[in-house]
């Protein structure tokens, strides 16, 4: 792309992050000045291709002057603000989201990372009470199609896949958040099956899923049959060969086989994010036996 | 046209009807093909989704429920995705998904007032005999007790008040209860906000301006904004919804937003347990509010004033309707108010059984057509507020005091009170006293004081515990009778006077039980959004089961503290941060230890 417009100087802002001080551009956030100073911050909701909703709650600070702890991911940064992100409070909370979620949601298949923070903040979720006495997301995986399963007991209702569908990506709007409460949950309408909804199959919800609520149906069926090994997957990257966008492609590979694509987040022209073709086209390459 | 799926059920013609006739207010419902080229569009999309929350209103009282044809209709009039309204609907307790049994559904309350008059028998009697019944949250008439919010198919909705199902029938058949409201007050000269209330009728405009009503708009139309706003300043006044925030600082802040629409929101989305003040107001004095909003608006240059009234005040809504369109009749609302040639319209919309909608971020959400989730702080109300755009929001008390302080000035009105909490309060009285009801009086009289105008503790035992600015405020015991309520002394004893909540509990109540309602209510209120309260309010509720089940403490303590601590530091509004006040303050009272027989 051509440099059309030239960019106006970046103004400065410095804040204080635990007890350093550091500059910004403005209107960064304080998740990005985080990043900025390698102070590793949880995020479940935050994605670097969507619009923070600030949901989770589990990247929360302590700032100076502000009665309750604030989502670093979606607060920008003022000058003068003073940090913190190790103080009691930062780390209860964080530990409590953490233990909170899992002790309502099944987590076993979440990313890596959600079960080293859990770890390193020490949730604890079993005190939350005996199995059959707290209250959990349980319910039955719903698999409607031959591309998607939606196994809704591992949601943490980080709404990425609602904003991935709708405005930040796909524009399509085939699923919501329904009910209020514990009950909130992401819903078509009705719950009218996936294939009678607005959906697409452009997969972009499951692109984004932390938790492996939304997984291609390959991966599930692998999941299921033991013989899903990520530990052995290979990833190579290409560009999509459907149309002239030229979207990159990160085809997984687990002994000669693809069994997921995806693409890089931090593409320009996909932002992560890709069509039905890119995502499950490969399966013509590759016919089921 | 946005290229949106919609599904294929068809509307019923009574679907149709009331969806068309809900929208048709604001232009043509559908237009023509070649008109959608220069009026269409993202422009009309945005402009008329905030007509979401009343055509779902209009297809639940058309057919009993929101039908899949129904909403499928209403989403290709509005063009919003199936999904997005989908959620909307399954967001409010007044709307169902499922079809109704019958041609009505019995809300009756079972929140702590209610409770202590018998609310879990009145349920299973009315179930007993016959009538569909839904336990319900507080439905803020907690003075006269066992209420029942009547919700309709294709009729006006109604509130009963009797304690024996068999009678049911006889109130079903005819409308809503209109007595005129007898206070235990009435007649005293110290009533400020409450002096016309039983005594003006509420339907006549005539009667309210040979009561003194309209002059203070008068007075304020020959003032600058800036005037009125400093005299506003210059009171003291402070909201009365429960954040006690400077009237005067929030009215300048969007003043100072020039070359914006902005606008006014009167919050009557009154529902905090043991609330009802500001249905008293309303269904007593409307055209004070009216006359309220309009100086306001004036003061803060907003030509849309909005009236955010809860679905289960029926009179309350039915009553401001009436008078908003007397009001327009007569020049005092509409484009050239009283002459003066300026601005200012009113629009009510009615919530549908969402305590949260209350929160003032969750309310714009919930008018503009969307979930009602509160947005996270900052950017605050005052400069982004509703549509984005800079926004006054206040509790109907809070407007109320606005024709004094305008009469007489802001210094004689700080003339009452203390310094800090100058003017008059609202206390709302049930429970174990002698008679309940709405209550006024200065700022800096002690919960004793209060306790004795209404005729002291009444009932079997002694008092034990009142509870303090409802469900989101504290317990305190007897020994804080000698509590002066004003905000700064509430606030150093670590209490809060909330909404005007004062709810008395005798030795004989089971405590245990209306604490457990509490953590019910915030479980079922909280809106679901953010990790800390939504599952946050289930494990509160739950343990304490566990802990007045097993009367051991100790191993849940540290618990309950953590639960207490992620809600009030990590969730993203006032009812997360507020969902373990009372139930902590009832836990450091030891009202959970003793079961007294």
């Amino acid at each position: 792309m051509s440099e059309t417009t030239k960019k106006p100087p970046e103004t400065f802002v410095e804040i204080t992050l635990d007890g350093n001080k550091i500059s910004a551009p403005e209107g960064s956030t304080i998740l990005d000045v985080c990043k900025q100073a390698n102070i590793d911050t949880p995020t479940l909701c935050w994605a670097e291709n969507l619009t923070p909703v600030n949901v989770c709650r589990v990247c929360v600070v302590e700032v100076e002057d502000s009665r309750a702890l604030v989502p670093s991911c979606s607060r920008p940064i003022e000058e003068g603000m003073v940090v913190s992100t190790e103080s009691e409070r930062v780390n209860t909370s964080r530990r409590m989201v953490l233990e909170l979620l899992a002790s309502s949601v099944e987590l076993d298949r979440a990313d890596k990372e959600i079960i080293e923070w859990m770890n390193y903040y020490g949730s604890n979720p079993d005190r939350m009470g005996n199995s059959n006495e707290v209250k959990t997301s349980k319910q039955p995986v719903k698999i409607q199609d031959n591309l998607y399963v939606r196994d809704y007991e591992r949601c943490i209702l980080c709404y990425k896949c609602v904003e991935a569908c709708g405005e930040d990506a796909q524009h399509t709007f085939a699923i919501a958040t329904a009910g209020r409460g514990f009950e909130a949950h992401i819903s078509t309408e009705f719950d009218v099956e996936l294939p009678e909804s607005a959906c697409v199959y452009c997969g972009n919800c499951i692109g984004v899923c932390p938790t492996g609520a939304l997984v291609f149906k390959t991966e599930h069926d692998m999941r299921e049959d033991n013989s899903w090994n990520p530990d052995n997957q290979k990833v190579t990257e290409t560009i999509c060969g459907f149309c002239g966008v030229g979207c990159n492609l990160e085809l997984h590979t687990q002994d000669e086989k693809i069994v997921k694509v995806t693409s890089p987040s931090d593409h320009s022209v996909t932002e992560g994010h890709l069509c039905i073709k890119g995502r499950f086209g490969w399966q013509h390459a590759q016919p089921k036996n | 046209m946005p290229d949106i799926k919609f599904g294929t059920s068809l509307p019923s013609p009574d679907e149709k009807v009331a969806v068309d006739e809900a929208v048709e207010s604001h232009g043509p419902v559908t237009i023509e093909l070649s008109e959608r080229l220069v009026y269409g569009g993202q422009k009309r999309l945005k402009e008329r989704r905030h007509l979401l929350l009343p055509a779902l209103h209009a297809l639940q009282r058309a057919s009993g429920w929101i039908s899949p044809g129904g909403l499928d209709y209403a989403c290709r009039i509005l063009e919003v995705p199936p999904a997005e309204a989908y959620g909307v609907a399954t967001f409010y307790h007044l709307f169902s998904d499922q079809p109704p049994k019958g041609d009505q559904i019995l809300h009756v309350c079972d929140d702590i007032a209610c409770i202590l008059n018998g609310a879990n028998d009145l349920i299973d009697a009315s179930k007993q005999e016959g009538y569909e019944t839904k336990p319900s949250p507080c439905l803020g008439q907690c003075e006269k007790g066992s209420a029942v919010f009547v919700q309709r198919v294709a009729s006006d909705d109604t509130v009963i008040f009797e304690t024996d199902p068999k009678e049911f029938e006889k109130y079903l058949t005819k409308n809503s209860e209109k007595e005129p409201t007898k206070l235990p007050q009435e007649g005293s000269d110290h009533l400020r906000l409450l002096s016309r209330i039983g005594i003006v009728d509420p339907n006549s405009l005539e009667d309210y301006k040979s009561h003194g009503g309209y002059k203070a708009l008068e007075k304020a139309l020959e003032m600058d904004n800036e005037e009125i706003i400093e005299e506003v300043s210059s009171s003291g006044l402070r909201g009365r919804g429960g954040a006690a925030f400077p009237t005067g600082v929030k009215w300048k802040a969007v003043a100072d937003e020039k070359g914006k629409v902005h606008h006014l929101v009167c919050n009557a989305d009154e529902s905090e347990p043991g609330t009802f003040k500001d249905r008293i107001l309303m269904e007593n004095d409307p055209f004070a509010l009216i006359e309220s909003m309009t100086i306001a608006g004036l003061a803060i240059g907003a030509e849309k004033g909005w009236f955010y009234i809860r679905g289960e005040y029926p009179l309350a809504k039915q009553r401001l309707v009436e008078a908003i369109e007397k009001a327009k009749k007569s020049d005092l609302l509409g484009n050239n108010i009283l002459g003066s040639g300026r601005k200012f319209d009113i629009e009510i919309r009615s919530g549908a059984g969402a305590y949260i909608c209350g929160e003032e971020t969750a309310l714009f959400n919930s008018i503009e057509g969307f979930r009602g989730e509160p947005r996270n702080k900052p950017p605050f109300p005052t400069t982004n507020g509703l549509f984005n755009e800079p926004t006054v929001v206040n509790n109907v008390e809070t407007l109320a005091n606005i024709p004094r302080i305008i009469l007489h000035g802001g210094e004689s009105y700080a003339s009452e009170g203390t310094d800090q909490s100058s003017g008059t309060r609202l206390f709302c009285l049930s429970g174990r006293v002698a008679s309940p009801g709405l209550y006024e009086f200065e700022f800096g009289v002690t919960l004793g004081e209060i306790l004795d105008a209404a005729g002291g503790f009444s009932g079997s035992g002694n008092l034990k515990a009142i509870l303090l600015g409802g469900a989101a405020g504290s317990f305190v015991t007897p020994e804080s009778l000698n509590l002066p309520l004003t905000f700064e002394d509430t606030r150093n004893a670590g209490v809060s006077l909330g909404s005007g909540v004062i709810m008395a509990f005798s030795d004989r109540d089971d405590l245990k039980k209306i604490v457990l309602r509490i953590a019910e209510f915030f479980r079922d209120e909280s809106c679901g959004q953010c990790v800390p309260c939504r599952v946050g309010t289930v494990r509160q509720e739950e343990l304490l089961i566990r802990i007045t089940d097993k009367q051991t403490l100790d191993a849940d303590i540290s618990l309950f503290d953590d639960l207490a601590s992620v809600m009030s530091d990590a969730s993203i509004c006032g009812l997360g941060h507020t969902a373990a006040s009372a139930v902590r303050s009832a836990l450091n009272l030891g009202l959970l230890e003793t079961n007294n027989e």
